[in-house]
């Protein structure tokens, strides 16, 4: 498959708002993948977190919107204690999914969770949860 | 010696064995918890975003709750409220244009000027009394105990607001040591068990929960002490689910470190509020002999 | 001065400057009888239309804008003086900037302004003519250090030699074999440590450190500390009898502090590093010698036919007179313990400990076996950049040689252990010398080497083996692997000391602490200070080759400064 990129393409609005959002030099990443190499939850996504970013480079935020990984991502912030280049990834996953959700989506539909689930977990699972995953 | 004390949602519910544990262990330590009046949620969990100052709010307000009783340090006992204030101050301390934004918004309040210390429980025993301290109130030493320590990610990153290093912290094996207990190290003390995933992708929690847990077991550990009732939950409530996926694994009671804290100074197990964990540790308490009355 | 000449040059690097605007203005300060913008005034045209407004205009002091002055100095100075000038009656301005052409030109003019009032006020230099002690010290006594003495002592000059372990060799004599060629450096450097201790114009002060350097070039006067090491060296024969009776078994810092099962890579109290030293005299390790310690054995004084023990030996010093400086203090790698998410654990080796483990005249005899149970790995892993291009957690630079020596390792662990596997984590791969990419690509295809593209987060033991998190960014893959043995590419640093030489020596460490060169590009073996020169790894890392023809090149500015007998020095006159 092959895909188009142009000076238009890796300066677009998404990328700004990206780098806006998350206070990041994209550019910085050098691709080490020591991100990835370390993320807790890599083992459940699509993508890899080093791809994303790299692809967020290249200005392809269909391809990003199309994995799981953001919304997988359980903001440990490995990633960014770890990054060589000082790039705190876990900032740019959060501009990630709050450019999605800022459209007024949710990941987390909250009437579709079960009452028991509800009663079982901590308060903060569910605070915790819904700010991160939902509009 | 009084200190101010920021309990959180979670400590006063699912998690009243930390509460308990905690108030109890510091008053036999000499350290008076005086929880914070009109504290509200603190939040969590802190928001990365550039240009979010509403998020801000509530933990910046509970900040102002902390001047307002004259108090110029607040503890926390569950780690995730550690880091979303702690991040909050550090964030309006170093940009004076969002302060002013949030402390305009609440008018009704006084002003936050960045005058408040936040620190975790850990910090107050380490810093503040001391092992050596801790050590001379024992009155019952967890001998023969093998507790791994489990640290997970908010009490360590992101590096600004780290207790100890980020990469080999020790301030909770130091704690257990000076309690008696048999320190047990292990590769995943502070690897994220999964945090708010437990709500959208439970399944892979479960998964962390093998990893960190087999990962402690292969070392030997017999219990598992933290300090964040998310970790707790992620790591315990599932422990019927590994058993029944994974014919190696044995259950591990899981801990805040201030109920063995509270149990090691002598104070009536009930205190400690055992009840409430999800693996029940008494019975091997009991045989290890520790469960004294 | 009151007839000053402005010069100002316009050429492509100066392109931003308004150069009219430039010359307008500056036409109007008081004392400049001359204004005057010239293309490429650093070129030889440039310089005679110089020298003829000089004479024209009958002027007494001359501004001139450049890019470089320490490049441009030089060029001025020799055009000013052949048209009647002092030396100190010119001033150079670098009006370089990045700003925009008004804020630069606006610049310029401030600056041009500047110089002109300083060079009202210049005096006239005043000279001193040096005598030069022809006899050069040489500090460090690696590859680089031996390379510059042999060529210096060859063109006729004494040097003296000054090495802080006691025998010369340097890292060089660690490793099993040198890319790309696969000599063996005890074969290769031997020789030419031999060739040092024996050559007629070289005294080699081994155990030594410089304690204090005053003076100037021509005339440096430095004390050098001789160590005790509680053996008379003029009575020793370097028999080593006294080596095989010693007692304690202590790890060697010439085996990198390797703790093998059957303890092949300790040493003794009294010893030597290797069956090569120069000189070969060993040195007694008062912190572990039974004597000192405990007040017992004293087995090498029995032993030794010569009577060359002596406990009681002091430090002492040696005053000398010399010349010229070549600074060759070498490098020393980035700690292990530097880099926390890989566990400090027995089987987790940096380079230089692998080194020792292949190397055929190492402790092991070449056998590949890991520290922590004396089996031969069948799975070993290198990691690429451990600490080097991460200016966030250790420097920012590359180590330059840490793709070769892996690479290298690598495949002399497979002509070794002919099973097993390496696999080799990085995220690029630097061949810039002869025969390197070639080598690289025979170690892939003949040796099977694999290498995985991705940096490596965390490396923990678990069991018999050592578990690796690490990536594929190639094919984007989250990588999973047991490692039977690790070996991290740690970065390069400058040896332990640089700062201590560097102040006593009053020359400048650059922002990561290796010694700074005069200039980057043009003056690599130069530092500020007149006479005091630079060469091999303590002015920024690099490998083999390159530190001996440093080497080389240092002893040419030596040997070209001992062929005057007398240095001009010119200081502005005091008062």
């Amino acid at each position: 498959m092959r895909t188009q990129l142009s000076t238009d393409i890796i300066h677009s609005d998404f990328v700004k708002k990206v780098e806006e959002i998350s206070g990041q030099t994209l550019l910085s990443c050098y691709q080490c993948g020591k991100c990835s190499a370390g993320c807790p939850m890599c083992f459940a996504m699509d993508l890899l977190p080093n791809q994303i970013i790299r692809l967020a480079q290249l200005g392809q935020d269909q391809d990003i919107a199309k994995a799981n990984t953001i919304w997988i991502c359980a903001s440990c912030i490995t990633c960014s204690v770890r990054c060589p280049r000082g790039v705190d990834l876990a900032r740019v996953m959060e501009a990630l999914r709050l450019i999605t959700m800022r459209k007024n989506v949710d990941h987390v539909q909250i009437p579709d969770i079960p009452k028991e689930t509800i009663g079982e977990l901590p308060q903060l699972a569910m605070v915790g949860g819904f700010r991160k995953l939902t509009a | 010696m009084s200190l101010s004390y920021y309990p959180g949602c979670t400590l006063k519910t699912k998690a009243k064995n930390a509460e308990d544990s905690a108030i109890a262990a510091m008053a036999a330590l000499g350290v008076e918890m005086v929880e914070l009046p009109r504290w509200n949620c603190c939040g969590t969990v802190y928001s990365f975003a550039g240009d979010e100052e509403l998020h801000q709010l509530a933990p910046v307000r509970n900040l102002i709750r902390v001047k307002e009783t004259g108090s110029q340090k607040v503890a926390t006992i569950c780690s995730f409220c550690y880091n979303t204030l702690k991040r909050a101050h550090l964030l309006v301390t170093a940009n004076a244009d969002k302060l002013e934004t949030l402390n305009r918004f609440m008018e009704e309040e006084i002003d936050y000027e960045g005058d408040v210390e936040v620190v975790h429980l850990l910090e107050v025993l380490r810093d503040d009394i001391g092992w050596d301290a801790i050590k001379e109130k024992v009155q019952v030493p967890l001998t023969g105990l093998k507790v791994a320590s489990y640290y997970g990610c908010t009490l360590l990153r992101p590096e600004e607001i780290a207790i100890d290093d980020v990469e080999m912290p020790t301030v909770m094996d130091d704690l257990m040591r000076a309690i008696g207990a048999d320190a047990v190290s292990f590769p995943y003390a502070t690897e994220c068990c999964g945090s708010y995933q437990i709500v959208s992708n439970p399944d892979y929690v479960i998964q962390r929960s093998w990893d960190i847990l087999s990962s402690a077991l292969r070392r030997k550990a017999e219990v598992i002490v933290l300090s964040c009732p998310l970790c707790d939950a992620n790591l315990g409530q599932k422990q019927a689910e590994l058993k029944h996926r994974y014919a190696q694994f044995t259950e591990v009671p899981t801990l805040y470190f201030t109920q063995l804290l509270a149990l090691a100074l002598g104070l009536d197990p009930e205190v400690c509020r055992f009840d409430l964990n999800y693996v029940d540790p008494r019975p091997l308490l009991e045989s290890k002999g520790l469960l004294r009355q | 001065m009151e007839r000053i000449g402005v010069f100002v040059c316009h050429c492509k690097l100066m392109a931003s400057i308004d150069t009219q605007r430039v010359v307008d203005a500056i036409s109007q300060t008081p004392g400049v009888a001359h204004v005057a913008a010239h293309e490429d005034l650093c070129l030889a045209p440039g310089m005679e239309r110089m020298k003829e407004a000089i004479s024209e205009h009958k002027l007494d002091g001359v501004v001139v804008t450049s890019c470089s002055p320490v490049l441009h100095d030089a060029v001025v100075r020799d055009a000013i003086t052949s048209a009647g000038l002092e030396p100190h009656q010119m001033e150079l301005v670098d009006v370089r900037s990045h700003n925009g052409v008004q804020e630069i030109t606006e610049k310029a003019i401030e600056s041009i302004e500047k110089a002109i009032e300083q060079l009202k006020e210049h005096r006239p230099l005043v000279q001193t003519r040096v005598p030069i002690t022809k006899k050069v010290l040489v500090i460090g006594g690696g590859i680089a250090g031996i390379r510059t003495s042999l060529d210096i002592a060859d063109g006729g000059y004494p040097v003296i030699l000054v090495e802080r372990t006691h025998s010369i060799g340097g890292h060089m004599i660690q490793y099993s074999e040198t890319f790309p060629t696969l000599d063996c450096p005890q074969c290769i450097e031997t020789p030419l440590m031999t060739d040092t201790g024996q050559h007629p114009n070289i005294t080699i002060l081994a155990h030594s450190e410089i304690e204090e350097v005053s003076g100037r070039v021509g005339e440096f006067k430095v004390k050098v500390r001789r160590k005790a090491a509680y053996v008379d060296w003029d009575k020793c024969n370097g028999c080593l009898m006294c080596t095989e009776k010693c007692p304690p078994r202590v790890l060697s810092e010439y085996n990198r502090d390797l703790d093998l099962p059957k303890r092949q890579a300790h040493r003794r109290a009294i010893w030597v590093p290797h069956a090569q030293a120069v000189p070969m005299r060993p040195i007694i390790d008062k912190e572990h010698c039974l004597h000192f310690t405990k007040g017992k054995c004293g087995v090498c004084q029995d032993t030794c036919p010569n009577k060359a023990i002596d406990f009681d030996q002091q430090d002492s010093f040696v005053d000398i007179e010399v010349g010229a400086i070549v600074v060759a203090t070498g490098f020393e790698l980035m700690p292990k313990s530097h880099i926390k998410e890989y566990d400090l654990d027995p089987d987790i080796l940096e380079g230089i400990e692998f080194e020792r483990i292949l190397c055929p005249a190492g402790p092991t005899a070449g056998k590949v076996i890991r520290p922590s149970d004396g089996k031969e790995p069948q799975t070993v892993v290198f990691v690429s950049c451990c600490g080097s291009r991460d200016p966030e957690h250790g420097v920012p630079y590359c180590s330059r040689v840490c793709c070769m020596y892996l690479v290298k390792m690598a495949l002399l662990y497979k002509h070794v252990v002919h099973h097993g596997q390496a696999f080799i984590f990085y995220i690029d791969i630097r061949t810039t010398g002869k025969g390197y990419e070639e080598f690289v690509q025979r170690a892939v295809e003949e040796d099977g080497v694999l290498y995985i593209r991705g940096k490596v987060s965390r490396i923990f033991r678990d069991g018999d083996k050592l578990k690796i998190w690490g990536s594929d960014t190639l094919s984007g893959k989250r990588i999973d692997m047991d490692a039977d043995l690790v070996v991290l590419g740690m970065a390069m640093l400058p040896a332990p000391g640089a700062q201590e030489i560097a102040d006593k020596l009053g020359i400048e460490l650059d922002q990561n602490g290796f010694m700074t060169e005069l200039h980057p590009k043009l003056r690599p073996l130069e530092t500020s200070v007149p006479g005091i020169y630079l060469a091999g790894t303590c002015q920024g890392p690099k490998d083999i080759q390159d530190s001996v023809a440093q080497g080389g090149g240092a002893a040419s500015k030596v040997l070209a400064l001992f062929a005057q007998d007398e240095v001009i020095l010119e200081e502005a006159a005091t008062g």
